[in-house]
């Protein structure tokens, strides 16, 4: 249990997706000037993470992983290879079935989340979630736990830029560095505070 | 606009990543050595240049409901060959790498080059835009790794260039460079030259 815990405040803090690994950093920079705009990705992010990392756990030791399908008749097959595409074609499925179940059972959350569900599918910090879950090689119920803790990191991170940005906006920028350039830097600002943590041993 | 231009405007004047602000993650993930830089700069250069070819001789039979599936499911699997192909030749060099060779499937200059260009364009042309903006990506980084990598190490390629103190030499290496923040700061301070000089934005 206790690594468990350790293992969900680690993936939040510690290894923050956006601000340590710089995943899903296009829609980081763009998604982030209005705080509410923000929080609805950041909810999208955390329930689509918290399904397709343990899903492609499932597909990687069940299907893909050597000597997986063994029952099948199969025990010296690798198919490790073709990960990469099995795992992106999962989550876009995932997505889809996700925009189409909200918008039957839960119309409201489907329209507040609206454009951000299908551009999901091309946020790095999903698929790199499900990439890290295999090069780590964990186990169901970490996989479960660190996609959890990795969406509820990624949200943090962009809902904290967004109150950020949200201040910058009345700031009297220099010429040319105001919009982009200044959101970059703050962004290395907020990496420099989130690097604080990672003195903690857990 | 003649093909020779389809090729160069992405490199400085519509750089992908100063300008169009495309494609950030990997380059701020995989620049802290100029090796692995390169061989990152070469295999989206690859991917993004193929990926266009293929989707723009596919467009007019792809049905626009489907596109997004076609689009991913061609990419992943040039990300897969170059994948494989950098394992089985540079495996150290895959192992620094690590997870961020498999997300150029999810860069965003490869599904917005073929998004915006590849769809409706033709072949050559297509090939040519992915090339350049490729060229315009790896630009970037490679400024950005040497700055990183010189500063923050003192070496370039591996070799030493400037000898730090704990080698007997004089330079103190700035260890922060090594680190996630440097990058975003050395980002900024390249868009807001881009803005400066090369695009006069409208702030």
């Amino acid at each position: 249990m206790e690594a468990y815990l350790s293992l969900f405040i680690k993936s939040i803090f510690i290894e923050n997706m956006a601000l340590s690994f710089f995943l899903g950093m296009c829609t980081f920079i763009a998604v982030s000037k209005k705080v509410e705009t923000a929080f609805g990705l950041g909810v999208a992010v955390v329930v689509v993470q918290a399904i397709t990392v343990p899903a492609n756990n499932l597909l990687y030791r069940f299907v893909l992983k050597e000597g997986a399908l063994a029952w099948a008749g199969l025990p010296d097959l690798d198919l490790g290879f073709i990960g990469l595409v099995t795992y992106i074609g999962l989550i876009a499925a995932i997505v889809q079935i996700l925009e189409m179940a909200l918008d039957k059972y839960v119309p409201t959350l489907y329209s507040a989340l609206g454009i951000f569900l299908p551009l999901i599918t091309v946020n790095c910090a999903i698929l790199g979630g499900s990439l890290f879950m295999v090069q780590r090689d964990y186990s169901f119920g970490e996989s479960v736990v660190f996609g959890l803790g990795s969406g509820i990191g990624w949200a943090l991170a962009i809902v904290t830029m967004a109150g950020i940005r949200d201040r910058i906006k009345y700031a009297d920028t220099p010429r040319g560095l105001g919009g982009m350039g200044i959101t970059f830097i703050t962004a290395g600002i907020m990496a420099i505070a989130f690097m604080l943590f990672s003195g903690i041993k857990l | 606009m003649s093909a020779m231009k389809v090729f160069t405007d992405p490199i400085i004047k519509n750089n992908p990543i100063a300008v169009q602000v495309l494609g950030i993650c990997s380059t701020l993930a995989v620049t802290t050595k100029l090796e692995v830089t390169l061989v990152m700069a070469i295999s989206v250069m690859t991917v993004v240049a193929l990926s266009n070819l293929f989707l723009s001789m596919m467009r007019n039979l792809m049905p626009s409901s489907i596109r997004l599936i076609i689009e991913m499911t061609v990419v992943a699997t040039l990300v897969i060959i170059a994948d494989q192909i950098i394992k089985a030749y540079m495996f150290d060099i895959s192992k620094q790498l690590s997870v961020f060779m498999g997300l150029i499937i999810t860069n965003c200059i490869i599904m917005g080059r073929a998004e915006a260009y590849a769809i409706s364009n033709p072949p050559f042309r297509s090939f040519l835009d992915g090339l350049g903006n490729g060229a315009g990506y790896g630009l970037v980084l490679i400024i950005i790794a040497t700055i990183r990598e010189l500063v923050g190490s003192g070496k370039l390629l591996g070799f030493t260039i400037l000898p730090s103190v704990n080698s007997g030499g004089w330079y103190q290496p700035n260890g922060l460079f090594l680190l996630a923040p440097s990058a975003f700061f050395l980002i900024g301070i390249l868009i807001w030259i881009a803005r400066l000089t090369v695009v006069k934005a409208e702030d």
